[in-house]
């Protein structure tokens, strides 16, 4: 008999608007030293699915209205709340998300870590402190802090996301549980440092002999770490087999269409770019700023001396990891951060010159796209407000004609005319995405920004607005700038690409020539960390 | 600056929302008629009050409701009714406009220190941090040496110090607003500052202001009774609920309705503001569920 067997799991929310059914009738099995994915996109019910097994969810709205959950045999859906919490932390544990917003700011990384060691539930297990701060300086060793002694004493914003996370799963592990649940792990973590934590996560398995639930949303991680894969859709499975099978023999339609809407392979379109018209010329660009929680004259040089320029028609793709000053470098072009030193050419005029009251006629040709839709839209303005903004503001239309326009441009990023009066929270992230990119082509732009403008999306969604930002810049003859941490995302979509590590350019190329011939170690690195679907050995 | 962009359409979707939500809900929609009740009756309290608000009857003296006085009298032999009716006018008139007079500055001072940032914020809100140490006291009895009694001079001193508060906390608001994406959407879309500040960030700093706003007008009401009882305010035989009331706590072991009623219509408008400035929250928010 398995570890833990989940047997018709249900888990209902009883909301104002109705039953929302968001674990139906679900069924899988986790062995000691075996991983157990659990895929699907947002909203799937992947994550309740864990997190009913641990009596983590808000009760009400969710009741669990039947299945059985043997967990070393003890039935988790229906023991005491006292049992539960010694279940929890003891013989399971969870890493979430968010290193940051899961351990306590105000103490140090190793109190908190020899606060279940000292504070056991079982008086004769107890440790004192000295013990256990040795225990824990293992632990913190075996999940590879480095001077683990010294940094036990640190905060935990002293350290990066990375490492964050790395304390994070020492946490878990450090009363030795057997089964360890992954939510997303590695989605607020770069791409090295995400094939790190996978290949920890990996080993720590196999040496302590855990049961791991990984619970994902990228078929392209779980390809690499997982033994069986549960993919989910709307709380129902859609199917449950190995990882072999779910990746190269799949029997269900809604993996097939997960599996394809990964970005792989080359940009398939030609290059619109046209030879020797340079739309943007950047030269010897620094965008420094100062560090206020160093000393006082410190300086973060975001973007240090960067020279390129971007030919019209093209999609220029940027990648680098957090941190590289992409992002600052995106907006340092549109002068919406203040350069330090250096010139941005827009065609013939240099616009890193111009006062903000001449930059305010430029702007309507230089447009941006945010990464996060949820932030980058007025929550109190509608569609219709969001998108005649800048058409009544730039006269592009007046007041006769700004319904029939915003209308049209509702088509042409394919939102539904009837939902013209909804606000932003009333839209799935995709929709908002879609109303983001409205806005930023309502003005007739010539040069956009696209800052990570799919990172924020499930796959197949990410699939869709990538398909409508390329027919976009196709039939308005658009110039882009695609940042992207997302190698694979770029791949399929730009027609040359930089890279950028710590301010610094690292090589600039034509993306496939970029693909096959990295030239910079780095390059390399980042290339060999993409979890590729299929690549599984 | 260019011209007014605005369409009638886009001006009143968030206001015209509003409005449908609040109909929905019950507790504001009590909360408004009794307070569009009180203002009607003080606009018309001149015809409809049953007697004159400064005649005495001294043979009369205090007492306690009965069929010709429904409120009772006071000490001098004066309707309750009539003197709370009149009261109204002075309040209300002094709760509305000193708060609307505090929150335009406030939010515009805040709004624009918090916006702009730097410099322009720091010596803003140092001018703040002054008015806030000036002694309240002092600040009257300097207006009153200068202009002498004046009902202005009311307004003036309340919105000197009702301000203060909105301000800073209008600019808390704008600072963690500025950092927004949406923000900075709007300046890659050529907005100008002051755009930018009316359009998008002041409506959503709403929020707060509604609900300081609700606790602003009795504060202000108690306020004038204050100032009132120095001297800056209205005099007797004119009445205000907080004057009432401070006469009203001095005999109140002998004659507690000339402690009741005026109490009981000040804590009936507190309610009805309370309850309506909840659901004008509400009803700003979109995020608000809709039901």
């Amino acid at each position: 008999m398995a570890l833990l067997e989940v047997n018709n799991l249900k888990v209902y929310f009883h909301t104002r608007n109705g039953v929302v059914k968001a674990v139906d009738d679900v069924s899988f099995s986790v062995d000691s030293g075996e991983t157990l994915a659990i895929v699907g996109e947002s909203g799937s019910g992947k994550s309740v699915t864990c997190y009913s097994l641990l009596d983590l969810l808000p009760k009400p709205p969710a009741v669990i209205e039947g299945g059985i959950a043997n967990f070393d045999g003890e039935d988790l859906l229906s023991c005491s709340t006292d049992r539960m919490r010694q279940l929890r932390g003891n013989h399971i544990a969870i890493i979430f998300q968010d290193p940051m917003t899961s351990l306590n700011p105000f103490l140090t990384i190793g109190e908190q870590l020899i606060e279940p060691l000292i504070y056991h539930p079982e008086k004769s297990q107890r440790l004192n402190r000295k013990a256990a701060r040795i225990e824990a300086i293992n632990l913190l060793d075996e999940v590879g802090i480095v001077n683990p002694d010294s940094r036990f004493d640190s905060y935990p914003h002293e350290f990066s996301g990375g490492m964050r996370q790395r304390v994070m799963i020492a946490m878990a592990l450090i009363n030795k549980p057997r089964l360890l649940i992954c939510d997303e792990p590695t989605t607020a973590l770069d791409v090295t440092i995400q094939a790190q934590i996978l290949k920890l996560i990996k080993q720590l398995q196999q040496t302590r002999d855990v049961a791991v639930i990984f619970i994902s949303h990228d078929l392209g991680v779980v390809a690499g770490i997982a033994d069986k894969v549960l993919v989910m859709c709307d709380g129902k499975t859609q199917e449950q087999n190995t990882t072999h099978k779910v990746f190269y023999n799949s029997t269900s339609d809604y993996t097939k269409k997960l599996l394809s809407a990964i970005p792989s392979g080359a940009k398939t379109k030609a290059s619109g770019a046209q030879q020797g018209l340079d739309l943007v010329r950047v030269s010897h660009v620094k965008t420094y700023f100062k560090d206020f929680s160093n000393s006082e004259n410190s300086l973060v040089k975001a973007v240090d001396d960067l020279s390129f320029s971007i030919k019209k028609g093209e999609i220029f793709g940027l990648v680098g990891e957090s941190g590289s000053g992409k992002s600052t470098l995106g907006r340092s072009i549109l002068q919406l951060a203040p350069l330090t030193a250096g010139s941005v050419h827009y065609s013939d005029t240099e616009i890193s010159t111009l006062n903000p009251n001449q930059l305010m006629r430029w702007r309507p040709k230089l447009q941006m796209i945010f990464q996060d839709p949820y932030a980058s839209l007025n929550p109190r303005m509608t569609v219709y407000e969001t998108l005649a903004e800048p058409l009544l503001y730039h006269a592009i239309a007046d007041k006769k004609t700004v319904a029939k326009q915003v209308q049209q441009l509702m088509d042409d990023v394919g939102l539904d005319r009837s939902s013209v009066l909804k606000y932003p929270h009333e839209f799935s992230g995709g929709q908002r995405q879609r109303i983001a990119i409205g806005r930023a082509i309502a003005t007739q732009p010539e040069f956009i920004v696209a800052d990570e403008p799919v990172s924020a999306l499930d796959v197949t969604i990410q699939a869709q607005i990538l398909a409508l930002i390329l027919s976009l810049v196709e039939q308005r003859n658009l110039t882009m700038l695609f940042i992207s941490h997302d190698l694979s995302v770029v791949r399929s979509i730009c027609d040359r690409v930089a890279v950028m590590q710590q301010g610094k350019l690292v090589e600039l190329n034509e993306t496939e020539k970029l693909w096959d011939k990295p030239e910079m170690p780095y390059t390399q690195e980042l290339l060999k960390a993409i979890p590729a679907a299929g690549s599984k050995q | 600056m260019k011209k007014p962009f605005q369409t009638t359409a886009q001006r009143s979707s968030l206001w015209l929302d509003a409005w449908f939500k609040l109909r929905k809900n019950r507790m504001a929609l009590f909360g408004f008629s009794v307070l569009l009740i009180l203002c009607v009756v003080s606009l018309l309290t001149p015809w409809i009050a049953p007697y004159s608000y400064e005649e005495q009857d001294l043979m009369l003296g205090a007492t306690p409701p009965s069929a010709a006085h429904w409120l009772g009298t006071d000490i001098f032999g004066r309707d309750m009714l009539t003197r709370i009716m009149y009261g109204g006018r002075v309040s209300l008139m002094v709760g509305f406009i000193a708060t609307a007079v505090a929150l335009a500055i406030g939010i515009l001072w805040g709004s624009i220190a918090g916006f702009v940032g730097g410099r322009v914020d720091a010596v803003m809100m140092r001018i703040v941090d002054i008015m806030y140490a000036l002694p309240f006291m002092i600040f009257i009895v300097l207006l009153m040496v200068v202009f002498g009694r004046n009902i202005l001079l009311l307004f003036v001193a309340i919105g000197a110090v009702e301000w203060l508060t909105m301000a800073r906390i209008v600019r808390g608001q704008v600072m963690s607003l500025r950092k927004q994406e949406f923000i900075e959407a709007a300046y890659s879309m050529g907005l100008s500052r002051w755009a930018i500040i009316r359009r998008h960030i002041i409506p959503n700093t709403l929020g707060p202001v509604i609900v300081y706003t609700t606790l602003t007008i009795p504060s202000v009401m108690l306020l004038e009774a204050f100032l009132s009882f120095l001297g800056l305010g209205i005099q007797p035989p004119q009445s205000s609920w907080g004057l009432l009331i401070n006469y009203g706590v001095e005999t109140m072991e002998e004659y507690p309705w000339l402690l009741i009623f005026p109490g009981i219509t000040l804590s009936l408008t507190l309610f009805a503001l309370n309850f309506l400035g909840d659901g004008l929250r509400d009803a700003l928010d979109p995020r608000a569920s809709k039901d």
